[in-house]
This record gives C-alpha cells, sequence and structure tokens, in this order.
C-alpha cells in the first residue's frame, strides 16, 4: 500500500522550520474533523455530502504525496455523485493508514 | 499588490499563504474559509487578487466571480482540473492554479496577475466585461449568511433605517446591514434614483406623482425639494 510522506511538505517549508511543525499541526487538527465527516456521511448514505468530503480529502493525499491515493479519490468523488459506495472500504484503509502516520509525527 | 485567500480548507489557505509569503510584493490582507465573509470584506475594502477556492461549500468561487460587481483579479486554486475551461469565461479569473501548488507554478501565477493589472492600472474590472451596473440585471444581498438575488425589476423602494437599509420588492421586503449609498452606487441609474435623503426609488414603478411624494404600489414615498428636480427631468411629461 501505498505511503504517506512528508516530501511535500518538506519541499513547501524550505528551511521554514516554524513553518513545516505549524502546518503539520494544522494537518493533524484537519485530517480527524474530515474523517469524522466522512465516516458519518458514508454510514448515513449521504452520498453528495461524502464527496464533498472525499474532494477535501483528495487535497491531503496531495499534500502527502501519495498519487495513487488521489487518482483513487478522484473516481470514488465521481462514483459517489452517482450515488455508489462500492469503493469505500479501500478508501477507508487508506484514511486510517494516514491517521497512523499523522500520530507518528 | 494586496491579496486574501479564500478556501474552506485551513491546510489550502496555509498553502497559499505560504507561497504569497515568498513573493515581496504580495500583501495578504485577510483569509476566510468561507465566501461570504469574503465579499463582505471586499464590499469594505479593495484588494489586487483574491487566491480563491473553486469548490466550496454551499458556494462555489463561480458564484463569487459573478456575485461581486467589481470583481478583483481572481486566481482559482483547485483540484478540480475540469472547470478550468469554464473558469476563464469570466475575465476577472486571470488564472487556474491545480492543487498541491508548488512554488514555480505560483511565481508564474504571479508573472499573470502583475500583466493583467498592468493591462488595466485603474481600477479593478468588472466580471464578463461588465463595465457598469446597467448591464447587470441583479444583485445579491447578505441576510443570514445566505446570500439572496434580487432582480432590479423587482425592487421598489430602498429606504434607509439607521445602520440599515429596508428594501421593498413585489414580493417581500428585506433589512440588510448597509448604507443607502452602498446599495445606490449597485443599482443602475436608468431606472433607480434617490428622490429623498432616505428614499431611493425604481422610478418605472411610480404610479402617480402627486405634491411632494410618490405613489409606489401602497407606499407614499416624500419627494425632497433639492432631489424634485432630477426627478422631473426624468419624467416622460406631456
Amino acid at each position: 500500500m501505498e505511503q504517506p510522506n512528508l516530501r511535500y511538505i518538506k519541499e513547501l517549508s524550505g528551511d521554514d522550520i516554524e513553518f513545516e511543525q505549524k502546518f503539520i499541526s494544522i494537518l493533524k487538527d484537519e485530517f480527524p474533523v474530515e474523517f469524522a465527516s466522512y465516516k458519518e456521511h458514508i454510514d448515513g448514505k449521504d452520498n453528495l455530502e461524502a464527496a464533498d468530503v472525499v474532494h477535501k480529502l483528495k487535497h491531503k493525499f496531495n499534500i502527502l504525496s501519495m498519487e495513487e491515493a488521489y487518482r483513487y479519490a478522484v473516481t470514488f468523488e465521481e462514483q459517489l455523485r452517482d450515488g455508489k459506495t462500492d469503493m469505500d472500504q479501500d478508501f477507508r484503509h487508506t484514511l486510517i493508514n494516514i491517521e497512523a502516520f499523522l500520530k507518528t509525527l | 499588490m494586496t491579496c486574501i485567500i479564500v478556501d474552506d480548507e485551513a491546510t489550502a489557505r496555509a498553502i497559499v499563504a505560504k507561497h504569497c509569503s515568498g513573493i515581496p510584493e504580495l500583501d495578504v490582507v485577510g483569509e476566510y474559509d468561507n465566501a461570504i465573509d469574503a465579499i463582505k470584506f471586499l464590499n469594505q475594502q479593495d484588494v489586487d487578487v483574491v487566491f480563491l477556492d473553486i469548490h466550496m461549500p454551499g458556494f462555489s468561487g463561480v458564484d463569487f466571480v459573478q456575485t461581486l460587481k467589481n470583481c478583483p483579479k481572481v486566481v482559482l486554486t483547485t483540484s478540480d482540473t475540469e472547470f478550468a475551461i469554464a473558469a476563464y469565461e469570466y475575465e476577472a479569473i486571470v488564472d487556474y492554479m491545480v492543487k498541491p501548488l508548488t512554488a514555480d507554478r505560483f511565481e508564474k501565477s504571479v508573472q499573470k496577475i502583475k500583466k493583467a493589472l498592468d493591462k488595466e492600472p485603474t481600477a479593478a474590472p468588472n466580471t464578463r466585461s461588465i463595465s457598469n451596473t446597467d448591464a447587470v440585471q441583479d444583485l445579491y444581498i447578505n441576510i443570514d449568511k445566505r446570500l439572496i438575488k434580487l432582480h432590479f425589476d423587482e425592487i421598489l423602494v430602498v429606504k434607509a433605517k439607521g445602520d440599515y437599509i429596508d428594501i421593498s420588492t413585489e414580493n417581500k421586503d428585506y433589512r440588510v446591514h448597509t448604507t443607502l449609498k452602498k446599495i445606490k452606487d449597485k443599482l443602475p441609474e436608468k431606472i433607480f434614483l434617490q428622490i429623498h435623503r432616505s428614499y431611493v426609488i425604481n422610478f418605472t414603478k411610480i404610479i402617480d406623482i402627486e405634491d411632494n411624494s410618490v405613489l409606489i404600489k401602497k407606499m407614499v414615498i416624500p419627494i425632497s425639494r433639492s432631489n424634485r428636480p432630477e426627478l422631473m427631468r426624468r419624467l416622460n411629461l406631456v
């Protein structure tokens, strides 16, 4: 499975360590909220709302340099807008993976 | 160049702000997590550029551009490449950056902004080549964090009331936190006229004029002595 990493964040931060720490802190605050919101909407069968959250989460995949996960999310977002939730399980695994990664930071 | 950042994601705002900090000419004067707060700010203060997320809940970036009468230059920041072509339909939109933003791409965008601003060194242009309110058919008012569209044709009377204005339309009345002058500037002179310190009227809706008042629907609106000549001049008097 593709692993999240800090490549983009380090490139963005350069030698600005203070920004890097602040940015990671923002990410650690924002991601769990979006993850919880995703679960709530998908479990509640609010597929369009879930699609909106997937849209935000796919940006997090970009930030964590997860190209495959990003492409998966693009397709999943479209699927959700068509009312299809088949890709939910694999998508959740990616989110759980990121959740675990962020806890190590 | 002054700019604001509008994006509902804190991480996205932080990325744009970081890139802005690397460009000495760019001064970030505000960050907003929703379009409505940004529009409120822009109604009070001009900026050169808005870095705007196109995909926000309830109010898209395109809605944003369409809503502002004098829209600053806009750079869209988004994860959706499919909106690119539609976005360039609007004159105010000078660039379209796909996330995640990189320093090189951001610098190119700043060059595009500079070129666009150099072309129009005066006031910020309006959207879709609209140069005055006569070409626009409606305005948006902010009621309880909702932007409600009012067609000019349906507006009858606007009355100043302290820090608020009351807008009477064909079907409903609205109270908005703004000044009479501000709303008057957004209404087309062709059909709207100030006839009293506290009243702007849609003079196509006048039923009759008697002495120092006009009748619009069932409302009797006073005409001040100083505004009366202009009203009389505008009438197609037999």
